[in-house]
C-alpha cells in the first residue's frame, strides 16, 4: 500500500479538551452537582463469603436526613443471566461473595448522614468458607460460589467454580516436543492487578417514578450503561439519557457498571437526584480488577532456535461471578510465532474476589509473560540471541496464527528488526544490569459506531460521535475529518454526544475508536462532500457528477474544468440555507477488518543487591500502529501501557489475608509506578498500514501493556543470574531469590 | 465449499473434527448450516462468535459474503479493555 | 457540634465558609466553594490529585482540615493561569501532549509550580522526585517531565 501524503495526519495539534483540563474546568464524574441533590453511600460486606440471612434497615430509614434505603430486594429479576450477574455484583442478592460486595445503600441529605445511616443497618451474615487462590478454587472440594454454572465439558477433576474451558491450536505438539533439542517446562503465577485509574467511579442519577431518567457518569461506554441500567431497572432504554463525563482513566475498568443502577434506584425511591462516588478503598475492593493466573508453559526449541512446539495451560480466576476471559489469553499466548505445532488451553475459575472486568489487552499480559519467559530461558540455555530467535519464528503476513486465522499484513518483523538495529540493543551493560526483550500482541476490534457531522454556515464543522475519549480520540477524529474534508484542523469540533444525541456506539475498548470512529468519520465526511458537490453543481448549473472535491473545495471536472473557480466548504456552507437547507453527513456502521498490533520492548534493569530494588535504567518500546494519526497520542499510549506493565511486573498485586479480605486497598500499599521509579520511556512508532482502514490505522492502545511483564522479568533474570516465576518481582522476593 | 476451522474446545461438538466443509454464501448462512449439522454448537453460536474469513476478522456481521474457497475460522466473541 | 466559620483567601479572593470540624479542605473546595479543579483520587494523601498550596507550601488538601486554613492563602489550579494567559507549565503540558485523561493534571500543575517557585533549574531527577507524590496512570510520566523541564527553561528566559 502506497503511503500517501497527508496534510494533517501525522501532525501534533493541541487536543481540543486540553485547555479545560489544564485550567480545572473539565467536568469529570464527581464534578457535577445539581439542585435538590442527595448523597449516597454503600454498605459493603466485610466477609469474603457469607449468606445474607437478613437485613434490617428500619433504624437507618428513621434517621433524620435519610431519604431512601435499598438492598438487593429492591431489584427485580432480569432475563439475561449475564445482566443478572452484573446486577448482583452491583447489589448482592442472597449471598455476599467477596470482601467489599455491596449489601445496601442509603441516600441522604449529606454524605455525613448517609455514612451514619450505614452504621444503623443491621445485617445478619452466616459466614461461609471462602477461597481466593485460583488453583485452590479449581481443586475438587473447594467452596463453590454458584451452583450449576460449571463448564459443561469438564469432569470431576475440577470444582464447580470452573466456569469455562477453551482450547486453541493446531498440529501435534507431542511430536514437536520430541523433535526439539531443548524442552523447557515452567509454572508461572501472576497476581491480580487493578487498572489503577486515578478517578474513582462516580455518577449523578435522576430517575422519576415515570421511568424517565438522566444519568451522568464516568464511563468508557455510556450506551452500554444505558442498556444495562434500563434492563436492571425495567425501564425503556430510550427513556434513560446517559451523558458521559470526562473520564479520569479507564483502561477497561470502566467498561461495565458498578454503582449506576444503585444510584438510579435510590433516586427513584427518594424522588430526588442522587450523587454516588466510590472511595478509593471501594474502587479496589469492589470494582473490577483483572485476573490472577497460574500457568504451565512447555516449549521445545531446536539448537538453531526454531520453536518446534508450544503448549500453554492457563488457569485464570476472575472473581465472584461466571465470566469468560481466559480465551483471550489462550489466543494471544503464542500469537507472535509461526508454529507448526501449538496448543493453548485455558480455564476460567470463580473465587471470592471482586468480579473481574477488562484491563488493557485483557488476558494477554499474563499469558505472554509466561510464554516469552520460557522463550528467553531457551535462548539463554542454547546460547542464542533473543531477537534473532524471535525473528526466526516470527509471525508474518500469511502465517497461520496460533489462534486460527491467517495473518494479513502485520508489523512484527519490522518491530523486531527495528529493535535489533536500535542503539539500545547494543549499548554496553552496567554492573548488576540485565537486558530483557519481549514481544507482545493485541487483536484490536471494530464494533458499532455512529458519527453525525454538521457543516455550519460559517464554514466550521460540528461532529458528534458516541465514544468517550480515553486517549485523545477527539483530536484524532477531528484530524481525520479535517483531512477528509480538506480543511484546517481547528475548523472541526468533535464532541462526545449523550445517548439521545447520536446513534448507538459500542464501548470505547479494544483499541477501536481511532480505527472504527475514524472510518465512520471518513464516510460521514464523504457524504457531506457529496452533498456539497451537489450544491455547487446547482449553483453552477451543471451536473452533480461533473463536480469533484479537492483541497477543501468543489471544482468542476470534465469539459467544465476551469469554467468556474473552486467553491470552498465555507462558501458552500454560507449559502446552504438557500440551496436546499443545512448540510450534514452521517454514518452508522460496524466496521470490521481492524488490524492486529505487535510490539517489541527492550528494557535494561539494574538490581540493587542490598535492597532488591529494581531500577528501570532504559526502556525502548517498538510498536506497529499502522498509521499514527496523532503521533504524540500514539506515543502516549505506548508509554502509558509500558509503565502499567512495569508496575505489574515489579510491584502491583492484590494481597489477600487468610480471612479473605483485601489487605491493600489503597495507593500506598497497592504500589503503582511513580515518576521517580522511571526513566524516559522511548517509543518507536512502526507503520505497516492496516489494509482494512482508509488511512491504514491499527488500534494501538492495548498492545503496549503486553510485552513489559516478560521484558522486565527477562532483564531481571539476566541481571541476577536467577530466574523468577512469579509476579510481581517486588524487592523482598528479589532478595529471597538472591540469597 | 468454505473450509471452516473449529477451535480445540469446540471440537467435542463436531465429532472431533478440526475442519469441516460447509457450502454457504454469507456468514449467517454458514453459522446456520454449521448448527444444523452440529447441534451441539447451538449454545456457542447463540452466545456469539466472530468469524475470520481469509484472515479478516468479522465481529458478528450476518451478511458478509463468503467465497467458494474461503477459509473461515470460528473464534470466540472477543473483548477489549 | 456546630459548624466552624472560616475566613480565608483562595486564589487571591477573600472567601468565607462554614464547615464541619472533620471536613477536609478538599471537600470544602469542591463541595462548598465549587472549585472542582482539585480532585479526590484516594482521600488518603497518596495520589496528589488534590494538591494545592497553603501559604505557598504544597499540600494534599485531603490531609488538611477546612478549619485549618483560617487566615491563610490557598492556591488551586484555578488560580494558576492569569486573566490574560496560561502559565508556562500549563502551556507546555498542552504543547508536549503531556496529559491524556487529565485527572492528575491539576495536581501536577500545582505541584510543578511549587517546585519551580523554589528551584528554577531542577534536574530531571529532581523533577521526578518532586512529582513522585503525583500519581499518573495514563502517561508513564515521560511527557510530563519533559513539559516541566521545558517550562522551567522558558521561565529562566532560555530559548526552548
Amino acid at each position: 500500500m502506497n503511503k500517501p501524503d497527508f496534510k494533517i495526519l501525522g501532525t501534533r495539534p493541541i487536543r481540543p479538551d486540553g485547555l479545560d483540563k489544564v485550567t480545572g474546568k473539565a467536568m469529570f464524574g464527581a464534578d457535577k452537582s445539581t439542585t435538590g441533590m442527595l448523597h449516597a453511600r454503600i454498605l459493603r460486606s466485610p466477609h469474603a463469603h457469607a449468606e445474607i440471612v437478613s437485613i434490617d434497615t428500619t433504624k437507618a430509614e428513621a434517621l433524620t436526613g435519610v431519604k431512601a434505603v435499598i438492598t438487593g430486594a429492591d431489584f427485580d429479576d432480569v432475563e439475561s443471566r449475564a445482566t443478572r450477574y452484573t446486577m448482583q455484583n452491583c447489589m448482592a442478592q442472597g449471598k455476599a461473595l467477596y470482601d467489599g460486595h455491596a449489601i445496601a445503600a442509603v441516600a441522604a441529605t449529606s454524605k455525613k448522614i448517609a455514612g451514619e445511616a450505614l452504621k444503623l443497618i443491621e445485617v445478619d451474615y452466616k459466614i461461609l468458607p471462602h477461597v481466593t487462590d485460583v488453583d485452590a478454587a479449581m481443586a475438587p472440594g473447594a467452596p463453590v460460589l454458584h451452583e450449576g454454572v460449571k463448564a459443561r465439558k469438564l469432569g470431576d477433576e475440577v470444582s464447580g467454580n470452573t466456569v469455562g474451558y477453551y482450547s486453541f491450536g493446531h498440529g501435534d505438539p507431542e511430536s514437536g516436543f520430541e523433535a526439539a533439542d531443548q524442552v523447557i517446562e515452567r509454572t508461572f503465577k501472576t497476581a491480580a492487578t487493578h487498572q489503577g485509574y486515578i478517578e474513582p467511579h462516580a455518577c449523578l442519577a435522576s430517575l422519576g417514578a415515570d421511568g424517565r431518567g438522566e444519568l451522568w457518569c464516568t464511563t468508557q461506554g455510556h450506551y452500554l450503561v444505558r442498556e444495562l441500567c434500563a434492563e436492571i431497572l425495567h425501564i425503556d432504554a430510550s427513556q434513560l439519557r446517559v451523558t458521559a463525563s470526562e473520564i479520569g482513566g479507564g483502561f477497561g475498568g470502566k467498561t461495565t457498571i458498578f454503582i449506576e443502577p444503585v444510584a438510579l434506584k435510590l433516586s427513584q425511591k427518594a424522588g430526588k437526584p442522587v450523587k454516588l462516588v466510590m472511595s478509593r478503598d471501594e474502587v479496589f475492593r469492589a470494582s473490577g480488577p483483572t485476573m490472577s493466573a497460574s500457568m504451565d508453559i512447555k516449549i521445545g526449541m531446536s539448537k538453531s532456535g526454531k520453536i518446534t512446539a508450544g503448549h500453554a495451560k492457563l488457569r485464570y480466576q476472575g472473581g465472584a461471578f461466571p465470566y469468560q476471559m481466559v480465551m483471550m489469553g489462550a489466543m494471544s499466548a503464542f500469537a507472535a510465532y509461526e508454529l507448526e505445532h501449538v496448543q493453548s488451553e485455558g480455564w476460567d475459575v470463580m473465587t471470592n474476589r471482586p468480579k473481574m472486568i477488562s484491563y488493557r489487552a485483557p488476558g494477554a499480559p499474563m499469558a505472554v509473560y509466561a510464554v516469552e519467559s520460557v522463550v528467553d530461558e531457551l535462548c539463554q540455555k542454547l546460547g542464542l540471541d533473543p531477537i534473532d530467535t524471535r525473528l526466526m519464528n516470527a509471525a508474518k503476513e500469511g502465517s497461520k496464527s496460533s489462534y486460527g486465522p491467517t495473518f494479513k499484513a502485520i508489523g512484527l518483523v519490522e518491530a523486531l528488526e527495528a529493535a535489533k538495529a536500535h542503539p539500545h540493543y547494543s549499548a554496553p551493560l552496567a554492573p548488576n544490569t540485565g537486558r530483557g526483550v519481549s514481544c507482545g500482541f493485541w487483536f484490536n476490534f471494530g464494533g458499532q459506531v455512529s458519527v453525525s457531522m454538521a457543516i455550519n454556515a460559517d464554514g466550521t464543522v460540528s461532529l458528534i460521535e458516541g465514544n468517550p475519549d480515553i486517549g485523545g480520540s477527539r483530536a484524532s477524529i477531528s484530524m481525520m475529518a479535517a483531512e477528509a474534508l480538506g480543511i484546517e484542523f481547528d475548523r472541526v469540533r468533535t464532541i462526545v454526544g449523550d445517548t439521545a444525541s447520536v446513534g448507538f456506539s459500542d464501548v470505547t475498548d479494544g483499541s477501536r475508536v481511532t480505527f472504527a470512529v475514524g472510518i465512520a468519520t471518513i464516510n460521514a465526511a464523504n457524504a457531506a462532500i457529496k452533498e456539497m458537490c451537489k450544491r455547487a453543481a446547482k449553483i453552477w448549473e451543471i451536473d452533480a457528477d461533473a463536480v469533484e472535491w479537492a483541497n477543501g473545495a468543489a471544482q468542476p471536472t470534465g469539459h467544465n474544468a476551469g469554467a468556474f473557480p473552486p467553491m470552498s466548504l465555507a462558501e458552500i456552507a454560507a449559502t446552504s440555507g438557500k440551496t436546499g437547507g443545512p448540510i450534514a453527513g452521517h454514518h452508522e456502521g460496524a466496521p470490521d477488518k481492524a488490524g492486529v498490533s505487535f510490539g517489541v520492548h527492550l528494557v535494561d534493569v539494574e538490581i540493587d543487591p542490598e535492597t532488591g530494588f529494581t531500577a528501570i535504567k532504559r526502556y525502548t518500546a517498538f510498536q506497529d500502529v499502522g498509521k499514527a494519526i496523532h503521533p504524540a497520542y500514539v506515543e502516549g499510549q505506548i508509554q502509558g501501557g509500558a509503565v502499567q506493565g512495569i508496575g505489574w511486573a515489579l510491584n502491583e498485586e492484590y494481597i489477600y489475608g487468610e480471612d479473605g479480605r483485601l489487605q491493600n486497598p489503597g495507593f500506598l500499599d497497592y504500589r503503582i509506578p511513580v515518576a521517580s521509579d522511571l526513566p524516559m520511556i522511548n517509543p518507536v512508532i512502526i507503520e505497516v498500514p492496516n489494509p482494512g482502514h482508509p488511512y491504514g490505522v491499527r488500534g494501538c492502545g492495548e498492545t503496549a501493556i503486553v510485552p513489559p511483564l516478560a521484558a522486565v522479568s527477562n532483564g531481571v533474570a539476566r541481571a541476577i543470574g536467577e530466574r523468577m516465576f512469579e509476579l510481581p518481582m517486588s524487592p523482598p522476593k528479589i532478595l529471597k531469590a538472591l540469597s | 465449499m468454505a473450509r471452516v476451522v473449529i477451535f480445540g474446545s469446540l471440537r467435542v461438538h463436531t465429532e472431533g473434527l478440526a475442519e469441516v466443509e460447509i457450502a454457504a454464501t454469507t456468514t449467517r448462512d454458514l453459522l446456520q448450516k454449521l448448527v444444523d449439522r452440529f447441534p451441539g454448537l447451538d449454545n456457542t453460536v447463540k452466545a456469539g462468535v466472530s468469524l475470520a474469513i481469509d484472515g479478516e476478522v468479522y465481529k458478528e456481521a450476518w451478511f458478509t459474503p463468503i467465497a467458494d474457497d474461503s477459509e473461515v475460522v470460528v473464534m470466540p466473541l472477543m473483548v477489549g479493555g | 457540634m456546630s459548624k466552624i466559620h472560616v475566613s480565608t483567601q483562595v486564589n487571591g479572593d477573600a472567601v468565607e465558609f462554614l464547615c464541619d470540624p472533620e471536613e477536609t479542605l478538599l471537600d470544602v473546595l469542591r463541595d462548598r466553594l465549587n472549585l472542582t479543579g482539585v480532585k479526590e483520587g484516594c482521600g488518603t494523601g497518596d495520589c496528589g490529585a488534590c494538591s494545592v498550596t497553603l501559604d505557598g507550601r504544597l499540600v494534599c488538601s485531603c490531609l488538611v482540615l477546612g478549619a485549618e486554613v483560617e487566615g491563610s492563602a490557598v492556591e488551586t489550579v484555578e488560580g494558576v493561569a492569569t486573566e490574560d494567559a496560561l502559565h508556562p507549565i500549563q502551556r507546555h503540558l498542552l504543547e508536549k501532549a503531556a496529559l491524556q485523561c487529565g485527572i492528575c493534571t491539576p495536581g501536577i500543575i500545582v505541584a510543578a509550580k511549587a517546585l519551580l517557585a523554589q528551584n528554577s533549574a531542577p534536574t530531571e531527577k529532581e523533577v521526578r522526585y518532586w512529582l513522585a507524590g503525583n500519581l499518573c496512570r495514563c502517561t508513564g510520566y515521560d511527557k510530563i517531565i519533559r513539559a516541566v523541564l521545558s517550562a522551567a527553561a522558558e521561565m529562566r528566559g532560555e530559548s526552548v
